[in-house]
């Protein structure tokens, strides 16, 4: 069964239709790439999913279950989570309690305010780990803020993740970083997602080849084409329409 | 609201690591001012000042955990003191009348009670929206209560106020609540335990949350809580530690009149936490202190306090938006890094430069105050009249050698705030 599956899903502001009818299955489990020209309606697609805003039409099914329509806390509690292009994470709070933040909800505590947070040990033990997983141990007394670029979408990550979220969308996670940076993004992007359910957003090709299972490409908020590296390399719809030169 | 944004990266990362010896350190030495102030100051005025102090510090850290914790500008935080006030001083109306073995020292409760449940009643549509208009929305309710307040004259007793009698019902702990020195008992455990409790609250998982609401509200739902829902919580909360407070006014002064609802307790309590510093917990008990005290010993020497205040204010959102409680983690900071005799040249001209402006533009407003009817300002073994031109070209030599001085440290000082007047 899929894990995701978007189905007939129309996003129009005003008289612009953005997302023009987008149906997408990502089985559990896959490493699934969104690519496409600036502009196609990638980050509207995000933010349909993850209930950053509701759809015009269409639905977006969890594990089976309808969550379009539903805010985005509500969808993330379901076990869908998403990271953001630009980066978005608490700037004044230490990379530790960044984490701490994320985890709370999976671990069952509400808007609990009859206990000590330090004292959540649960909570501690899963924060170590998401910050040992992201390589932020050295960091983890330090504001958000004041991290390196890379480490911060590090942390962007392991925000995302922490809550062990079974569908994971990252928006274009490696955007802006150095080839060194890219590599290790990746290897993490790895490392995080096994045995979960990946949608990616990613302009850098070498990335999107090179961790997906299958390629989805958007154009004009419609997807032209949906499969394997190899089948959208050779697709000639795709060379017309986006990646011409690129992957030649 | 970028002076609330500059004031509240001052908020150091909680140190979730930190020693128990290190975390209760602070709370002996407050119980241990609070045990030595009846003894330092005995007077009956120390007392008074002591009590107002008090009620204010629980107030004003109520404040900050609306402000402070939940990044919420509120500019109705009168409402929920007020509130909690008449509700206790009801009780104690009632006390009295129907012979309720309730024991006045409770009544703090009473007020906690009424400001937890005003604040989810009227909290709820307050807390749909954030930001600015939230702000609005805290003015109106505030406008709202204060004019409702003299409307209803048999809840809020119209001008005249509610009297109330605090020798009725059963003693607790053998307090007797007649004297102001036993009030000062009642005043110091409720200060004590309301900062402890709201003290714990920012470390619940609830208080981190608001936190990362106040940090990036946006990011809150993707990790699955509802930021509104979160804001609302906290409201309720400060709302009803607010209303203890409100309680504590109710005993103290055995009198309330629906001024407390005003913009000008609003206003105040608004001005307490930022002076003292919205990025540290003891901020606003710093800021408290010094608001009471400028009141009520500045008074005494000139009619010009509030405008004092209004300058020390503006002084520090512009100089030191972290608020008296930056400076003191400057100090702090530069006495653990080891390099405060460095430093310390820096500070004194900066408080010396701070100093010689404060002298200018104070020897200036009350001439300016003397102008109208005449009297002379006598002071240091000089006599200055409105009507000679020596007092004024004084005032201006000071405010320029001040403000001069300040302009040279600030524009040198690029190494961090260490030009900052402190």
């Amino acid at each position: 069964m899929s894990d995701l599956e978007l189905r007939a899903l129309r996003k129009s502001f005003g008289s612009a239709d953005i997302i023009r009818g987008v149906d997408l299955a990502v089985p559990a489990g896959e490493r699934h790439a969104v690519i496409g020209p600036n502009g196609a309606g990638k980050s509207t697609l995000f933010n349909l999913i993850s209930g950053a805003f509701p759809p015009t039409s269409g639905e977006v099914m969890l594990g089976g279950e309808r969550i379009s329509g539903r805010p985005p806390y509500e969808i993330n509690r379901r076990g869908l989570s998403r990271s953001f292009q630009v980066t978005n994470i608490f700037h004044n709070m230490s990379v530790y309690e960044n984490l701490r933040c994320a985890v709370l909800w999976s671990l069952g505590y509400r808007y609990t305010l009859w206990r000590s947070a330090a004292a959540l040990k649960d909570a501690a033990e899963r924060s170590r780990e998401v910050l040992h997983l992201i390589g932020l141990d050295h960091a983890r007394e330090t504001p958000a803020g004041l991290l390196s670029y890379a480490d911060q979408r590090a942390l962007e990550i392991g925000v995302t993740i922490a809550g062990g979220a079974r569908v994971i969308l990252l928006d274009e996670p490696t955007a802006g970083m150095s080839r060194a940076e890219t590599d290790r993004a990746v290897d993490l992007i790895r490392r995080v997602t096994e045995g979960r359910t990946l949608l990616i957003v990613e302009h850098d090709m070498g990335v999107v080849f090179g961790l997906a299972d299958r390629i989805s490409v958007l154009v004009y908020g419609e997807v032209i084409a949906t499969g394997t590296p190899a089948e959208i390399r050779g697709d000639p719809r795709v060379r017309e329409a986006y990646l011409g030169e690129e992957a030649a | 609201m970028t002076a609330i944004d500059r004031a509240l990266p001052a908020m150091r990362p909680v140190g979730v690591r930190s020693s128990p010896l290190a975390a209760v350190a602070p709370w002996l030495l407050g119980a241990a001012i609070l045990l030595a102030l009846p003894f330092v100051f005995p007077s009956r005025t120390g007392f008074t000042i002591m009590n107002a102090i008090g009620i204010n510090v629980v107030f004003a850290l109520s404040y900050n955990m609306l402000l402070g914790q939940g990044g919420m500008l509120s500019f109705g935080h009168a409402v929920w003191f007020g509130l909690g006030g008449f509700a206790a001083m009801h009780m104690m109306v009632a006390i009295d009348k129907l012979a309720l073995p309730v024991p006045v020292f409770l009544l703090p409760l009473v007020g906690f009670a009424a400001g937890l449940l005003a604040g989810a009643v009227l909290g709820w549509p307050i807390c749909r929206r954030a930001g600015t208009p939230f702000a609005m929305i805290t003015l109106g309710i505030g406008e709202l209560i204060a004019a409702a307040g003299l409307m209803f004259v048999t809840v809020f007793g119209g001008e005249e106020g509610i009297k109330g009698d605090r020798v009725v019902g059963p003693m607790l702990f053998g307090l007797d609540l007649g004297p102001q020195g036993g009030v000062y008992w009642f005043i110091a455990f409720w200060v004590f335990a309301a900062a402890l409790a709201m003290w714990a609250f920012t470390r619940t998982p609830l208080g981190r949350l608001s936190l990362a609401v106040r940090d990036n509200p946006d990011r809150v739902p993707f990790i699955g809580y509802d930021p509104q829902r979160v804001r609302y919580l906290v409201f309720m909360v400060a709302s009803g530690f607010a209303g203890l407070a409100g309680g504590m006014a109710a005993v103290n002064y055995e009198i309330l009149t629906p001024q407390i609802f005003g913009a000008l307790t609003s206003g105040n309590v608004l001005l307490m936490a930022f002076i003292g510093g919205l990025g540290a917990f003891y901020g606003p008990i710093l800021g408290a202190v010094l608001i009471v005290l400028m009141q009520s010993m500045l008074s005494d020497y000139t009619e010009g306090w509030q405008l004092y205040v209004g300058l020390l204010f503006m002084g520090l959102v512009m100089f030191a938006p972290g608020g008296l409680a930056s400076m003191v983690e400057g100090g702090a900071r530069a006495v653990r890094r080891g390099d405060w005799r460095e430093r310390a040249p820096a500070w004194a001209s900066g408080a010396l430069a701070f100093a010689v402006l404060a002298a200018g533009i104070v020897l200036l407003v009350e001439l300016a105050f003397r102008a109208h009817g005449g009297g002379a300002l006598r002071l240091a073994g000089l006599t200055l009249r409105p009507g000679d031109a020596m007092g004024w070209i004084i005032g201006i030599a000071l405010v320029s050698l001040g403000a001069g001085l300040l302009r040279l440290l600030t524009r040198r000082g690029h190494d961090g705030d260490t030009a900052r007047p402190a």
